[in-house]
């Protein structure tokens, strides 16, 4: 049993589905000339295309629609070589045209899925419907002016995708696990930057609930939802709602709906009267959109390898556990991080100080691995200096937050502060014996058969030793004068 | 198939086009007489044809992802019926539009 709320009249399950709006990487817009860069001055990144002036002609991107085809092979989907533009019409002050130029009866990109992680370590396969290329609209500025709205042309025109998820989601979990799994992948891919704050990866809900083992009843839409962590609060409170709804006798209207993350409830929008009679028809500026198979075929040759492969052969590979290669292969980033210090080196050593060490570190001090006050290759010259025994693990995890703060390269660290460990017998001898003639009480109970006090002999003598005395060497001479 | 008034106010009001009642008996008129025309189309036998995408035997065109265009917002906005002008930079101004 999965996943269900707990009404006063019995258990119910949740199902949703997610339509995804990703913002395409690329230079220029889907069908104009115009900068995409974000944060420009108003207006700056316009073409008469995009304002809709009389007589101009939108002309598809190239790289735009490689974009999309390049997601829908990462989403292991259907490329349909046919598709069509068309009109979506409607009035809107950041719409200049009159109408979004979008993919209606025939989209891009067909049936796909994506497997997602859960906490458990279940994994789930999630149905992708479609993806589809279409113009994004306008900004509308509402706090400038007491009776006017500013109209911001800018992101008017720049490519969007949208991406429709199968109803298989069954949990807020799921949903927060599809969104984490399709932002990585298209992050991977290059596609989109999966920035939520700046409105690049934005998600619509929709949701509604049954009985276990009923068919569907019906579904409400949550608009705008702009974190993972939202998209999960808003699937559950929405369920949540729709099952008072039911158990109080009433019947849920479909509706579209906004979440109110302050008070982590759903509220309808104000509902236009005749919403969602957009009137499609083909776009009569642009012909088919039809595509060389070849042209797919050396896509798809080229992408980048994908997370769920990149996790896969680090365990091959590496022989890290799932739950490390899971960890690591979260950000691209991460992975080639882990990568650069793993090569050549003991790759759990090397996963274990990136996770551990360098994680901790970055939290600290505020910092992304793009960023890390320590370089993969430093970090991992740090590893060869325990390797060859130039230093044990813990004087590393000194030099470490030393590199963290100075940004100094480990043997310089390990020499300006004469960290060296001391693999000189003698001295090791001279700091045993101390220590044996300072606890004469401890020695007597320990041949007496108390053998776990060898561990506080060794802690003894590396203390005296300033941590630095090789761990192998301190061992095996306090065994033999332990005799 | 044939319109009612309903229907072509219906029509009007997604255009966003006021029209008066007496406006409405005629434009429903002459809006059946249009789809009357357009449904001679059907007497024409289409088995077997493929649909028409285009007028042309053309394939579409692609464009290079370059930016050509820009850093132009005074003749973006030179038809504007209204404008506003701060601190960020050159907007159209409409009437308020909040959800």
């Amino acid at each position: 049993m999965g996943y269900v709320i707990e009404g006063r009249t019995g258990p119910w399950e949740i199902v949703c589905g997610l339509e995804v709006h990703a913002q395409v990487i690329s230079k220029s817009k889907l069908f104009s000339g115009a900068a995409t860069a974000f944060g420009a001055a108003p207006n700056t990144q316009v073409s008469f295309v995009d304002a809709a002036f009389p007589g101009m002609l939108p002309v598809p991107n190239r790289e735009c629609i490689a974009q999309a085809i390049r997601t829908g092979l990462g989403l292991n989907a259907q490329i349909n070589l046919w598709s069509r533009f068309d009109r979506k019409n409607y009035f809107y002050a950041d719409l200049p045209a009159g109408y979004q130029i979008s993919q209606y009866q025939h989209p891009i990109v067909g049936r796909g899925e994506i497997t997602i992680e859960l906490a458990d370590g279940r994994t789930r396969r999630i149905g992708i419907t479609r993806l589809h290329l279409e113009q994004d609209a306008g900004k509308s500025l509402h706090d400038q002016h007491p009776t006017k709205s500013y109209i911001d042309l800018n992101r008017a025109g720049v490519a969007l995708m949208e991406i429709v998820s199968e109803p298989d989601i069954r949990s807020p979990e799921e949903a927060g696990a599809y969104l984490t799994k399709l932002r990585q992948i298209l992050r991977y891919l290059g596609t989109c930057d999966g920035n939520m704050e700046e409105g690049s990866l934005r998600a619509d809900v929709n949701v509604s609930v049954r009985r276990p083992g009923e068919g569907y009843r019906t579904r409400c839409e949550v608009k705008n939802v702009n974190s993972i962590r939202f998209v999960m609060q808003a699937v559950e409170a929405e369920a949540r709602r729709q099952v008072e709804v039911w158990e109080s006798g009433g019947e849920v209207a479909q509706e579209t709906r906004l979440f109110d993350p302050a008070r982590g409830v759903t509220r309808p929008m104000r509902s236009k009267e005749h919403a969602h009679d957009y009137r499609y028809f083909p776009d009569p500026d642009l012909l088919p959109l039809e595509l060389d198979a070849a042209w797919v075929e050396e896509l798809r040759r080229t992408l980048p390898e994908l997370p769920d492969a990149k996790a896969e052969r680090f365990q091959r590979e590496y022989g890290l556990s799932a739950y490390d290669a899971r960890v690591l292969v979260a950000e691209r980033a991460t992975a080639d991080f882990f990568e650069a210090v793993a090569r050549g080196r003991d790759p759990k050593l090397a996963a274990n100080w990136v996770m551990g060490d360098l994680f901790a570190a970055l939290n600290r001090t505020g910092r992304t691995i793009e960023t890390s006050p320590v370089s993969a290759e430093a970090l991992g010259r740090l590893l060869d200096l325990i390797a060859d025994e130039t230093i044990s693990g813990r004087i590393a995890k000194q030099v470490f937050e030393d590199m963290v703060e100075t940004g100094a390269d480990p043997a310089a660290i390990v020499d300006a502060k004469g960290l060296r460990q001391v693999k000189d017998t003698g001295a090791i001898e001279a700091a045993v014996a101390q220590v044996l003639a300072a606890n004469a009480d401890k020695v007597a109970e320990y041949k007496a058969g108390k053998e776990k006090l060898f561990g506080f002999f060794v802690g003894q003598v590396m203390k005296a030793m300033g941590g630095k005395g090789n761990p192998a060497l301190v061992n095996e001479v306090l065994k033999r004068a332990l005799g | 198939m044939s319109l009612d008034a309903a229907t072509v106010r219906r029509i009007a009001d997604l255009a966003r086009i006021a029209v008066t009642d007496q406006e409405v008996a005629r434009l429903q008129g002459e809006l059946n007489g249009i789809l009357a025309w357009i449904e001679q189309l059907n007497e024409v036998a289409t088995e077997g044809v493929e649909p028409l995408t285009g007028a042309v035997r053309m394939r579409l065109r692609l464009r290079e992802d370059m930016v050509t265009e820009g850093d132009q917002h005074e003749a973006i906005l030179a038809n504007a019926p209204d404008r506003a002008d701060n601190a960020m930079g050159s907007f159209f101004a409409v009437p308020k539009v909040v959800e």
